[in-house]
């Protein structure tokens, strides 16, 4: 015990001499696991694609599991900017814990890059930014596709969740700007249930022509297959974060023939050439592809990728003000996202400003029908 | 709400009901018997709907590196748990001064299920063998399961407080939702359906998957009636739960009643697991939440009472469907809100007989 004293002592003065180093230290709190573990492993899968160095300073990504639970993620994120002092917290791509984490990243004073469009009230999110797009501008999206077909009433059938509940206040709003479909039942199911037969029983009587799920990752499929398994023969339209492989794998033929909005990124191949974000979404598909085999591609791994081309972009302008690891380089990341302007991302086109932290303009959302188990864009 | 709409409804509770009646009745047997209440008997859900999925995929033909991540990991698992059980066994058994060939008879007991299971996964594997026949492989693969938890968790402390049992029962589920993460990993699976024909009934569509379940369920029971009335082992575990010393000197050993019990345990739960997989999408920990809720539908007998948890477990479902329909973003708080009365009930009519 006594020989090891010394020992010890001289590791923890090595580890010590290493954190002193400038390396800048990115946090990532991701659901791994749990229920929303579909929309966390592509993020952390294209994290793990991200380049070694930023601007001459090498890169440390530290990243660990929420199990997609709230309470874990905050303790996660007090322990990464705590222990860890890390200079920017991504995460996390489920909204519940995203906000939570929110708290964390706003008390520390360290950017907190979100992988979840995520409401926070006013004020709330001056250290947070968002990558995902906005629940808003994608509801823009569905509600001009909408429209388009001539759909004038929908039902609500969405998580019990701050992501369903953000879904449809923004829905609302969004749709009585446009003066789009009314919202005329709504219906609620929790991430973990087996089951929404009464739920979808009660849509299918109120007998919408269409039906908005409001779900994620592989848990979107099981209310999409109530659905139709009740009997219910109109559209079905899904919300981004259902913009996976996972809703074909598990939903199989029911699915087929309904719309999932998303971001350019998961059909490039598709889109017009004059698309600003074509070129970074083609080559988001190549390097997200080549490492995980073909047919890969999805909105979260995207969301990684942009996450990289922000840091790339306001790294080097924080680092004038001060050395990674210090509040001042913290600071001034936090204020060079902001000042960026018009970014364009593989997702779309972002300028964040003092009021906005949500990024995307109206025209990043994309309509894909599911055909035939592959993504189709809508024109 | 009219006739239909409840017809339906009930029949929807009803189905999950039968599922959570499984689970409620091996919850009151197992803490009949072994005085454990099993929080992880929804575990062996998941773990059955898994194992089943992943023998659905199938496994290519190849070297052992390429193969083993396809073999489904509860074999894996059972493979491991079994080989801890031969180590924690022979270090005991060698304290006890036991010859190193009893030893080794002990391990070969042991192992001989875990390695015929895991020599049948791999041989089993690619040949796409039928449906039904997947499935009795993975009531096979899931059951041994069930006395290797005995052994390991439960053998040790079997005379301690219930309370202590308890304590042990929250970490064996954590224990178990963990391992199933890593031999199963984190994504969903949902199985196909046993029978697709659909039948009409007035308003209602009845599903055969849903039949299925129902003559599982009812099949099931009939046989453990027959196996508890009729069997000298099922009387043997009557006498166990009756009165454990009183048993134990008429020559029954607690341990196999505790085993035996186990395996029952984890047979019902890959069970509700194969029944339940094609209705939903099942991953690795979802099993906790139907498993509660057969452990709701056992607090309605008293831990003790099966017809009563049956019915509780009927109730619980019913409940969980029109609560759903009603007021779908309190449906869970509606369900163990429920499970308030029903405990002071049980506290008033029982009052405090026990220390424990």
């Amino acid at each position: 015990m006594k020989a090891f004293r010394p020992l010890a002592l001289a590791l923890a003065t090595l580890f010590a001499a290493g954190a002193a180093q400038a390396d800048i230290t990115v946090g990532v709190v991701l659901p791994l696991t749990g229920p929303a573990n579909g929309l966390g492993i592509p993020v952390n899968n294209y994290i793990k694609l991200w380049p070694t160095s930023i601007a001459g300073e090498k890169l440390k990504v530290i990243v660990l599991d929420d199990a997609s639970d709230p309470s874990k993620g905050v303790q996660n994120a007090k322990k990464l900017v705590t222990e860890d002092k890390v200079d920017v917290l991504v995460g996390s791509a489920v909204t519940p814990v995203a906000i939570a984490m929110a708290g964390v990243a706003a008390e520390a004073q360290t950017v907190q890059l979100m992988m979840s469009p995520a409401n926070l009230p006013a004020g709330k999110d001056y250290w947070s930014y968002r990558l995902p797009q906005s629940n808003a501008v994608m509801a823009h999206a569905l509600i001009e596709h909408m429209k388009k077909k001539g759909i004038k009433q929908i039902g609500f059938l969405g998580y019990t969740d701050a992501y369903g509940e953000g879904w449809l206040n923004d829905f609302k709003a969004e749709s009585a700007k446009l003066g789009g479909p009314q919202i005329v039942a709504v219906e609620r199911f929790a991430r973990p249930d087996t089951s929404v037969t009464a739920q979808a029983l009660k849509l299918v009587s109120a007998n919408p022509p269409a039906i908005l799920v409001v779900a994620s990752g592989s848990g979107a499929a099981m209310p999409h297959k109530g659905l139709i398994e009740r009997g219910y023969k109109g559209t079905i339209y899904q919300t981004h974060a259902a913009a996976s492989r996972d809703l074909m794998r598990i939903g199989g033929k029911d699915v087929e023939g309904s719309f999932v909005v998303s971001g350019p990124a998961v059909a490039p191949e598709q889109l017009p050439d004059s698309h600003p974000s074509k070129k970074l979404a083609l080559d988001f598909v190549q390097k997200y592809e080549k490492a995980y085999g073909a047919g890969s591609r999805n909105q979260f791994g995207a969301h990684g990728y942009d996450a990289a081309l922000v840091l790339e972009k306001v790294v080097p302008v924080a680092l004038k003000a001060g050395k990674p690891g210090t509040q001042a380089f913290r600071t001034a990341l936090r204020d060079a996202i902001e000042n960026m302007g018009r970014t364009v991302l593989s997702q779309g086109v972002v300028t964040y400003s003092k009021d906005n932290h949500w990024g995307f303009t109206t025209e990043t959302g994309v309509i894909l029908k599911v055909v035939k188990g592959e993504w189709d864009v809508e024109n | 709400m009219d006739f239909s709409i409840a017809s339906i409804l009930t029949l929807d509770g009803v189905t999950n009901g039968a599922i959570y009646a499984l689970l409620a009745l091996a919850t009151v047997l197992v803490f009949a018997i072994t005085r454990v209440i099993f929080i992880a008997q929804g575990e062996f859900v998941a773990y059955g709907a898994i194992t089943l999925a992943m023998l659905q995929n199938g496994n290519p033909v190849g070297s052992f590196w390429e193969r083993h991540g396809d073999l489904p990991g509860t074999v894996w698992l059972l493979l491991v748990v079994a080989l801890i059980a031969v180590v924690v066994d022979s270090v005991r058994g060698s304290r006890r001064g036991l010859g190193a060939d009893q030893l080794l008879k002990d391990a070969a007991k042991t192992l001989a299920l875990p390695v015929l299971v895991f020599a049948v996964a791999w041989f089993a594997g690619p040949r796409g063998w039928p449906l039904w026949a997947q499935s009795l492989f993975t009531l096979a693969v899931v059951t041994p399961l069930g006395p290797l938890v005995y052994r390991l968790a439960y053998e040790p402390v079997a005379d301690a407080s219930v309370l202590v049992l308890l304590i042990v029962s929250v970490g064996v589920h954590f224990a178990l939702t963990g391992l199933g993460l890593v031999f199963f990993g984190a994504e969903g699976f949902r199985n196909p359906s046993f029978w697709d024909e659909r039948f009409q009934i007035g308003a209602m569509t009845v599903s055969g998957q849903a039949i299925i379940i129902f003559v599982a369920s009812i099949a099931l029971m009939a046989a453990l009636f027959v196996f508890f009335e009729l069997t000298l082992r099922g009387k043997a575990l009557r006498a166990t739960a009756v009165n454990r010393l009183g048993a134990r000197l008429m020559g029954i050993s607690t341990s196999g009643a505790g085993k035996l019990t186990f395996g029952l345990a984890a047979f019902m739960g890959a069970l509700s697991g194969l029944l339940i997989g094609p209705t939903t999408t099942v991953f690795y920990d979802s099993g906790f939440l139907i498993g509660l809720k057969g452990f709701v539908a056992a607090i309605f007998g008293g831990l003790a009472s099966y017809p009563a948890a049956v019915l509780g477990a009927l109730f619980v479902g019913v409940l969980e469907s029109f609560g759903s329909f009603w007021a779908s973003a309190f449906k869970e708080v509606i369900v163990f809100t429920v499970i308030i009365p029903v405990l002071l009930w049980r506290s008033f009519l029982h009052g405090h007989d026990d220390e424990e």
